[in-house]
């Protein structure tokens, strides 16, 4: 019998309907993965599992017994754990506390913050994590984050446990943690729902694969009865030609040197340079500092020392505000943190950065901003139902278009993309690396920092590799692979572990 | 959390619910009008209409001030203090005695409130200290100043010129005051809307962080904010003290949270980067309806706060089914 099963699940938002008589069953000790473009209603349909929404009809029935989940905390008592596509952290409270929030160990009617810490700092070290329970959630990468959640989730002995996009911003290394994890839970009996953008993922772990499509479940197939292929022609409703459009573009002059860039346990004496017409890719571990140097770069952090040259001046931003003045663009990497403003609509926040543009004598022109911002809704295709949705009701991988609409508009010499294709679909990152290509080909740069290693190898035209916060190495397009990449990133680690 | 759309999506269906909630406080006001209408046919009469409106234009000026300040995620508590200390300052230079012209003491006026709401952004933006906080501070060095310069005593006599800008009709009958309110929210609404400046407010309270990183000056924005909402309650001041004809130390006393209430009746959010400047007046309208309404039906003052008390809340509830 099914663990879980949904029938004919509708949901609409404001009289848009996204989920259109859904079924979907789900059966202990599996790994059902759900797939499909962005703004499928994935999202959305794991919502109503977890008592986030309810579904407008239909039924949920768990164990066969037909079940209503009226908010998280009922689906909780029934068993069921999300770990949500957007991070929700409480900044202000440790780890530890947000791990076991809502259910604190507790002594006497009050917390027992011995019990609350000891039992995090076993959690942790039993899922190879090394973080301090202690330690403010803010002060957290966005990895770590991540990871936490995924602890948060798995320490509450559920049923079923939902993965809404858990690997879209972690590395290899903590990828491998989380599949061991999934097959420990598997053995217990648990059914997991794993939903990614990352085809080789779903087909190493999944039993089962179900596609949706706007909002139409178009089938479930076993693991090992479809193909790559397939599962895209599905999603995407076309064939795909190739994954990584990447155009060979001359490569030009010097646009951007770096000079032995430190900044005191960050980063340190870092050493590069950019190209017009090159794509520069950047890999590491999380925690390797490359986050961490292209804030600098962007002038959003001071470097203890070094030299950044642009088109051969020294340059010394004192702010983003004087990065984007001489030309540069920085697509983080966290969205809703430093990406987006979620109470402003689609419109407002793509315009954000570039709004200087729009202005005649001190007043915004609406009508030629409008504009604007639908030919960007249209070029990177961003599902919304208009340009004045706020932000908070997009889907994930839309949230994530809208952050690279927002800089490309710009259109400046150089871009750091920070993790850009995080949570975007295939069809859509072979849309966005086309715009790449174009992009650099009109003689301008592109710093891309990736975790995604076919990514980086399939669009970059050098790959630095930092590891441990240092320089360790570099390889060009044709030099590229795995295990060269891999021996790189730990080069560092290595040293400081014999030392 | 599960912090949904602003009712801007309203292009698609409107449930009756989102409807309620977005235009609620609008459908409160008109049907208190009516109400009232009903009751005290006097209450839609021109003399009426004309007295609510002087009224609400002084309130208004503050509350105006105030959602720049709540929609960078802030708050001013000082605003009635600077109303009084403007209006003493102005006092000071507008009477007869002294010699000055009404411009004079304007700009005096003004200028306190402008340097105060200046001190409040410099320790908000630039100095980290906390809003609440901050405009507390300001709020009792204020007062201080107030009463420093006449040891308390209240200043008579002043000038007709300057009296004209609170008691003075323009054609026998528009007031002045209310002119004032209108140009200063032709002015406010084109910030609001048409400007970069209304749009990174908007974006500042949002996301602080995020509007930092597309290179907006976001200290600058935030010290701003309360330089205009210490200039907007300056101004207030000085029209109150116009009005009643001699300067008090008292005037002002408690309307910060008046202002706050308009604000957050008019839908604001407290938690900044959500708010509607058209939604902020009708907050100073039906409060100030309420008010004279209920002084016509001649309710005692007690119950009227314990009634107005309710709206607040109430209004503030409604709009909170929006984020359901
Ligand atoms: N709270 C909401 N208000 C309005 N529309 C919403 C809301 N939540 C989701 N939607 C809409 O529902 C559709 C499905 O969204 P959902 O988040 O389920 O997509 P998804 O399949 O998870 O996509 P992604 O891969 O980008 O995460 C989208 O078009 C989205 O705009
Ligand atoms: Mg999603």
């Amino acid at each position: 019998m099914n663990l879980l099963n949904l029938a004919n699940i509708k949901k609409s938002f404001y009289g848009v309907e996204v989920l259109h008589s859904v079924d979907f069953s789900l059966k202990a000790g599996t790994v059902h993965a759900l797939m499909g473009e962005n703004g499928a209603g994935k999202s959305t349909l794991m919502k109503i599992i977890a008592g986030v929404h309810k579904p407008d009809s239909g039924t949920i029935s768990i164990d066969g017994k037909s079940v209503e989940i009226s908010n998280p905390l009922e689906a909780r008592h029934l068993g069921i754990a999300m770990i949500h596509q957007e991070l929700t952290p409480v900044n202000e409270m440790t780890v530890a506390e947000n791990v076991f929030l809502g259910r604190e160990p507790v002594r006497m009617g009050l917390i027992d913050h011995k019990k609350l810490y000891s039992q995090t700092k076993e959690l942790l070290d039993k899922l190879n994590i090394s973080i301090d329970p202690r330690e403010k959630m803010k002060n957290l990468r966005v990895a770590d984050q991540q990871m936490i959640e995924i602890a948060k989730a798995i320490s509450q002995n559920a049923r079923i446990v939902i993965m809404d996009e858990p690997t879209s911003s972690i590395t290899d290394r903590e990828v491998e943690i989380l599949f061991k994890l999934i097959d420990d839970l598997k053995s217990k009996g648990t059914a997991i729902i794993y939903i990614s953008h990352k085809i080789d993922e779903i087909l190493r772990i999944s039993d089962e694969i179900s596609i949706l499509r706007d909002g139409f479940n178009v089938g479930t197939w076993k693991a090992g009865e479809i193909d790559v292929d397939t599962i895209i022609r599905n999603m995407v409703g076309r064939e795909l030609t190739a994954q990584f459009p990447k155009v060979n573009v001359p490569i030009g002059e010097k646009i951007l040197e770096v000079k032995n860039l430190t900044l005191k346990g960050q980063y340190e004496d870092i050493s590069f340079d950019l190209h017009k017409g090159e794509i520069l890719g950047f890999v590491g571990l999380v925690g390797s500092g490359r986050t961490e140097l292209m804030d600098s770069i962007f002038g959003l952090t001071q470097p203890d020392s070094g030299r950044i040259l642009l088109n051969g001046k020294e340059v010394r931003f004192k702010g983003p505000k004087d990065a984007i003045r001489s030309g540069l663009a920085y697509v983080t990497e966290d969205r809703k943190q430093e990406g987006l403003v979620l109470p402003m609509s689609v419109h407002h926040n793509v315009t954000l950065t570039f709004l200087r543009n729009f202005v005649r004598h001190g007043i915004i022109q609406s009508r030629k901003e409008v504009s604007v911002v639908r030919d960007q809704v249209r070029a990177l295709n961003i599902k919304t139902a208009s340009v004045s949705q706020t932000i908070n009701s997009l889907s994930g991988g839309n949230q994530q278009k809208v952050v690279l609409a927002k800089w490309m508009i710009t259109a400046p010499g150089i871009i750091i993309f920070d993790e850009p294709t995080r949570g975007i679909d295939v069809g859509a990152k072979v849309e966005i690396y086309k715009i790449m290509c174009e992009y650099v080909a009109q003689g301008n740069a592109i710093i891309m920092v990736s975790s995604e290693m076919p990514e980086a190898m399939g669009m970059s035209d050098r790959i630095i590799v930092l590891s441990n916060h240092k320089y360790s190495g570099e390889l060009k397009r044709g030099e590229f692979s795995e295990e060269a990449i891999a021996q790189l990133q730990f080069k560092h680690m290595v040293k400081s572990l014999i030392n | 959390m599960n912090n949904l759309s602003s009712g801007i999506s309203a292009r698609n269906k409107l449930s009756a619910r989102q409807f309620v909630s977005t235009f609620g406080s609008l459908i409160g006001l008109i049907v208190l009008v009516i109400l009232m209408t009903i009751l005290k046919p006097t209450f839609i009469g021109g003399a009426n209409i004309r007295n609510i409106l002087r009224i609400a234009s002084i309130n208004g000026l503050l509350a105006i001030g105030m959602s720049f300040v709540i929609i960078t995620g802030g708050i001013d508590l000082s605003v009635g203090a600077i109303m009084g200390c403007a209006g003493m300052y102005s006092a000071y230079f507008a009477q007869t005695k002294m010699g000055y012209p009404w411009w004079v003491a304007v700009a005096v006026g003004l200028g306190m409130g402008l340097l105060i709401g200046l001190f409040n952004g410099i320790c908000i933006a630039y100095l980290k200290v906390p809003a609440f906080v901050g405009t507390l501070g300001a709020m009792s060095i204020a007062k201080g100043f107030t009463f420093l310069l006449t040891d308390a005593k209240p200043i008579p006599s002043l000038n007709n010129e300057f009296k004209f800008i609170g008691g003075g009709n323009i054609g026998g009958w528009l007031p002045v005051p209310i002119v004032i309110m209108l140009v200063v929210l032709v002015i406010c609404f084109t910030l609001f809307y048409k400007t970069r400046y209304g749009r990174y407010v908007f974006a500042v309270g949002g996301n602080h962080n995020a509007a930092h990183i597309s290179g907006i000056n976001t200290k600058a924005i935030i010290c701003s904010v309360y330089a205009i909402s210490g200039l907007l309650a300056a101004l207030a001041g000085v029209i109150t003290t116009a009005r009643v004809t001699s300067g008090v130390t008292s005037t002002g006393d408690g309307y910060e949270t008046n202002a706050i209430a308009m604000v957050v009746i008019g839908g604001t959010s407290l938690a900044g980067g959500r708010g509607r400047l058209w939604g902020t007046i009708v907050g100073i309208l039906l409060l100030q309806c309420l008010t004279n309404g209920l002084d016509m039906l001649g309710v005692n003052a007690y119950y009227q706060l314990i009634i107005k008390g309710f709206v607040v809340i109430g209004a503030v509830m409604l709009d909170g089914l929006r984020n359901d």
